[in-house]
């Protein structure tokens, strides 16, 4: 896997685990508005990450084939097989 | 349903193959107090939740195991990748290689399969958050011993990746126990 895929996966993994640090929080303080923000946030700054990386280096989620030019789900590295 | 992403949830490492960690990781992977433990223990005790915070805690932390079992599972591929029979011998996984040459299977550190005795659901949210946040505790308990074992700084930084989770679940949990709590005082049920 090249370099810069490699720092757009990590950036990824980064922004989606703030999400989840988040949810989780969120999840026993519902109430908290400006948690929500930052999730709100974060949530849509990932969501560019993902479309960038999608557009360049394939689907992570199976759906995202749809607006591949071809069946290229299948294709490797898979995750257990990246090296970081 | 889930939907899966072909990512993991933290860059997994290893500096070199190393069988003899292998052999005590695969705990986390299905030990008593690993990540399948953990995640199906979680997912299944949703059903007789009673609130709305710790339906979703339960789903949301029992998700999130689903991904460190995934960290798990690729940490071992690559601390057993190209292993062959003699150096699997060597390490004390002969018997694993005699049942699953590389394959990966839920088992603990001395190889005895993952069973259903290690999780339980009482019906009883009070007692079932007290599991899990026990549970949380003897991952975390795990990690540190995991990392106790090794000199790998790359293997250390994702296992401590993994232990510090299990402090943050337990702080939720915790915090759903608490509401749970002030939900069956002020139903007054006893
Ligand atoms: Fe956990």
């Amino acid at each position: 896997m090249h370099r810069e895929q490699l720092e757009l996966l990590k950036r990824i993994q980064a922004l989606e685990f703030t999400a989840t640090e988040f949810n989780l929080y969120l999840d026993t303080h519902p109430g908290d508005q400006r948690a929500f923000i930052d999730f709100s946030n974060t949530v849509r700054e990932l969501e560019q990450q993902k479309e960038l990386y999608t557009r360049n280096y394939g689907p992570l989620i199976v759906d995202d084939t749809a607006r591949q030019p071809c069946w290229n789900w299948i294709d490797d590295p898979w995750p257990w097989e990246i090296e970081y | 349903m889930w939907i899966y992403e072909k990512k993991l949830q933290y860059p997994a490492k290893v500096s070199k193959p190393d069988l003899r960690m292998a052999k005590y990781l695969i705990t986390q992977y299905g030990g008593p107090d690993g990540e399948l433990s953990a995640a199906l223990r979680y997912l299944n005790q949703r059903y007789s939740m009673p609130t709305n915070v710790t339906k979703a805690i339960l789903t949301d932390i029992g998700t999130e195991e689903m991904a460190h079992l995934e960290i798990i599972a690729t940490l071992v591929y690559k601390l057993t990748k190209g292993a062959s029979a003699e150096e699997m011998e060597r390490a004390g996984l002969g018997g694993h290689y005699a049942d699953h040459d590389n394959a990966l299977y839920y088992v603990d550190a001395t190889g005895n399969p993952w069973t259903a005795t290690y999780i339980q659901a009482k019906g009883d949210p009070v007692a079932d958050l007290h599991e899990d946040m026990a549970a949380e505790e003897k991952a975390r308990a795990t990690y540190q011993w995991l990392i106790d074992l090794t000199d790998d700084p790359d293997l250390i930084d994702t296992l401590n990746f993994l232990r510090v989770r299990e402090i943050v679940h337990f702080q939720r949990f915790g915090e759903a126990l608490d509401l749970v709590q002030e939900y069956q005082n002020s139903k007054h049920i006893f």
